[in-house]
């Protein structure tokens, strides 16, 4: 049975296969990074309603401490990743490119006290409100890169029946390997964190979606899956980005489409990340709250990349430090992959709880520069997952006729940037269609005002 | 270090160490901590090796076959107007792109492009001179008039051997036998071409000629093969929509069956209307010419069934023996409407 399950890969339609680069780190095994000296920690790690800091300069904090929390319910508390003093509550330099307010803590010794949550004995048998409130308190969001609360996730409303879990294996940036050295290195934990989430959402079918790039991590997670008598189906996918996006992931796994517009909840599937999975453990069985994660830190520009479980607030610089530094000629540092990742000018900003990874690229690796014009050539058609038009929509933007590309679909882009990375022209399509998102809901706002 | 060195060592030269405080007058300097300014762009931060140079490149590759044929076949004649055509092209590009004021645009190879395959819809014996107004014409009016490289609404080769149709209805349509063929006694006798025969004396040829090309004809269309050998790599190499050769050649196929069916004695067997005239040449490198073609798939589908309609009725119906060049022109003023109503499906959309 298993046998000719793994043999078929499954995938979407269209979509484009960069380069992988994840040879540089998928070797190597993680190393836990020592302390920072200080650490940086936004207030808004998620998406929803930022927190309100509840310390105040001078105050000293334990490790996993919450110290910013809100009373919205989309919103997730911050807590403290070190033990310290806070230096500061004020705007730093944050990976998004603007200012934001932050918790600035700064390291007393060596001492790292934890502050516990307190968990179920029996996970099994606890109510399910209990599970999601830890869940909640343990500041867990959606670790692949969206940062959603994952307790909000875990609360479908009663009219959406959920009858399909996949854990998010699939990793398909290039260069990123956390994920993928986590699935062999903290298998069992993963699997019952997924069973815990499975358990919140009364189901029993799981699919593991892992690319087929990864051949070890599903032949370990097939043979625990066994060992630990669980009826998870581990699902090799064909190796294509963006084959982890989440609507892509669905159609691959179970052939079931999201309408656009909707949700993974629309068609009974709540899908999250393999790192999600590992805290939801942390947080169940040890009652560790979300204030470190593995990070991989790689590219041509690092002297030596490395997975690395850091805490939440590190600046980069340390990261990057951890690594040997940055070799002279680099040019671009993002955080993330190179496909989706957000530029950093400064890497005194902090990691943030959906920091996958901090790529360092020397030039030669960039993009080329020389600008064509649309020659028509329909690739960016052929390639688009969400099956728009992206030569039209980045036209449109471009004239500005924002009510047009409302038609044609320019908020069922997911930004996956295969338009501009196959445009031979190198027309920045992916980056109009973003000015479209934000120009079209201007200009609804300007008509309901 | 050195930066206070050198004022120490010099101080009667006040104006040197005034020069490294530059990076003030830009206030993003501030910004860059690392010594090495990094560069900002927004995602994704990769691409793939193809341009448009590349693309076009690689058209000139695929036309090769059928350019090495046409020297075999027409020789002198083949070299004369190949190199007329092709360099009146690349001239016409530059001074277009002088008087423009742009940088020059004749390494993306469009230009060429253009001349050679206007060189290749043109019968051996036109004359030279012709032959560089047709090319000049193509650059500047089919090309230029609209914009540019990726603005032209019509194929610029075509639309070029359309104004010479118009200009030199006779030069155009007389056509001589390849110098290799048997019926070549007399250097430049004239002769008609195969659809011309049938269409006006109602004589067929045989395939082995149509497919080799050792018949009378344009010069690069009279090779179905070394047509589709170029056209075969574009298709793999996917510089080509696989959909538009394959939908205007089956289309042309049933179009034409259906009136064979009908009557065989008027009307010429399908497969002898696939392979015979530019039909080859057009549904591979003209109709696939990415400016002038739909960008959706289900658009390709539309040009090429349309393309196919249009050639055969001009070639049963019209005035002409050949309907290749007006069917791909026609279309090509369609395509900006079958883009517009060929949106695809989004990815899980319900359509009422």
């Amino acid at each position: 049975m298993s046998e000719s399950s793994q043999l078929h890969i499954s995938t979407f339609r269209r979509g484009v296969h960069p380069d992988e680069y994840k040879d540089l780190t998928c070797h190597l095994p993680s190393q836990i990074m020592p302390l920072p000296d200080e650490v940086f920690i936004p207030l808004q790690q998620h998406i929803g309603a930022p927190c309100e800091a509840l310390v105040e300069k001078g105050d000293t904090v334990k490790t996993g401490q919450k110290i910013a929390d809100s009373s919205a319910f989309v919103s997730s508390p911050i807590h403290a990743s070190i033990t310290g003093t806070v230096a500061a509550v004020a705007s730093f330099p944050h990976p998004l490119g603007a200012k934001v307010p932050m918790i600035h803590i700064k390291r007393d010794g060596e001492e790292d006290d934890w502050e516990l949550l307190s968990t179920p004995e029996n996970w099994e048998i606890a109510p399910k409100e209990e599970l999601s409130k830890l869940v909640r308190e343990a500041g867990i969001v959606g670790l692949g890169g969206a940062a959603f609360p994952t307790h909000v996730k875990m609360s479908p409303p009663a009219d959406k029946p959920i009858d399909h879990f996949i854990l998010n294996g699939c990793e398909c940036e290039p260069f990123l390997t956390c994920d993928h050295r986590n699935m062999l290195e903290d298998t069992d934990r993963i699997l019952k964190g997924m069973a815990i989430m499975m358990r919140m959402l009364g189901i029993n079918q799981g699919i593991v979606g892992i690319e087929s790039n990864k051949a070890d991590a599903i032949a370990t997670m097939e043979a625990r899956v066994k060992a630990l008598n669980l009826n998870f189906k581990i699902q090799p996918l064909k190796v294509k980005y963006p084959q982890g996006a989440e609507k892509m992931l669905i159609d691959a796994a179970l052939g079931r489409k999201v309408p656009a517009g909707g949700l993974p909840m629309d068609v009974g599937v709540v899908v999250n990340n393999i790192a999600t999975a590992l805290a939801v453990y942390e947080a169940v069985f040890d009652g560790k709250p979300l204030i470190q994660r593995m990070l991989t830190v790689t590219g041509d520009a690092i002297q030596a990349p490395g997975n690395l479980t850091s805490r939440i607030g590190t600046p980069f610089q340390v990261c990057v430090d951890a690594c040997s530094g940055l070799k002279d000629e680099t040019s671009q540092v993002f955080m993330g992959g190179p496909m989706m990742g957000l530029v950093q000018y400064d890497l005194q900003v902090p990691t943030l709880k959906a920091t996958s990874g901090i790529v360092c690229m020397q030039s030669s690796q960039l993009k080329n520069t020389r600008h064509y014009p649309c020659i028509q050539c329909g690739t960016c058609v052929s390639v688009c997952p969400m099956n728009l038009v992206p030569t039209r929509l980045s036209r449109q933007v471009e004239t500005g006729k924002y009510q047009d590309c409302k038609e044609w679909g320019v908020f069922n882009c997911i930004e996956c940037g295969s338009c501009a990375f196959v445009c031979p022209s190198g027309i920045p399509l992916v980056q109009w269609i973003r000015v479209g998102k934000v120009k079209s809901t201007e200009q609804q706002q300007k008509a309901q005002a | 270090m050195t930066e206070e060195n050198i004022p120490q060592a010099q101080p009667e030269q006040p104006e040197t160490p005034k020069k490294p405080v530059k990076p003030k007058k830009d206030p993003r300097a501030k910004l860059y901590k690392p010594e090495t300014p990094l560069i900002l762009a927004s995602s994704p931060h990769f691409h793939t090796k193809d341009t448009v140079p590349r693309i076009m490149w690689n058209v000139v590759a695929a036309l090769v076959p059928a350019t090495v044929l046409a020297l075999v076949y027409f020789q002198w004649a083949a070299v004369g107007i190949i190199l007329t055509s092709v360099s009146s092209a690349l001239i016409a590009e530059m001074l277009v792109n002088r008087v423009r004021g742009e940088s020059f645009t004749i390494p993306d190879g469009s230009a060429l492009i253009t001349g050679l395959l206007l060189a290749l819809t043109l019968p051996p014996s036109f004359s030279l001179g012709g032959t560089a107004l047709g090319s000049v014409f193509a650059i500047v009016v089919g090309k230029h008039f609209f914009g540019g490289l990726g603005y032209n609404i019509f194929n610029p080769a075509l639309l070029g051997r359309a104004f010479l149709q118009a200009s030199f209805p006779v030069p155009m349509t007389t056509w001589t036998w390849p110098l290799t063929a048997r019926y070549a006694d007399v250097d430049g006798i004239t002769a008609a071409t195969p659809l011309g025969l049938f269409k006006f004396e109602g004589v067929t040829s045989e395939l082995s000629g149509l497919l080799t090309g050792n018949i009378s004809g344009s010069l690069g269309e009279t090779s179905a093969i070394a047509i589709l050998i170029g056209g075969i790599y574009l298709l793999i190499r996917k510089y080509a929509d696989w959909r538009i050769p394959l939908s205007f050649l089956l289309s042309t196929f049933l179009v034409s069956g259906v009136f064979w069916l009908i009557s065989p004695e008027s009307y010429p067997s399908p497969v002898f209307q696939l392979f015979s005239g530019g039909l080859m040449l057009g549904a591979f490198f003209m109709a696939t010419d990415m400016v002038t073609s739909p960008v959706t798939a289900r658009g390709a589908w539309i040009f090429g069934a349309g393309a196919g309609f249009i050639l055969v009725i001009i070639r049963l119906f019209g005035g002409l023996p050949e309907g290749v060049m007006y069917s791909i022109l026609l279309m090509n003023a369609f395509t900006p409407l079958i883009n517009r109503y060929t949106r695809p499906k989004f990815f899980g959309e319900i359509r009422a």
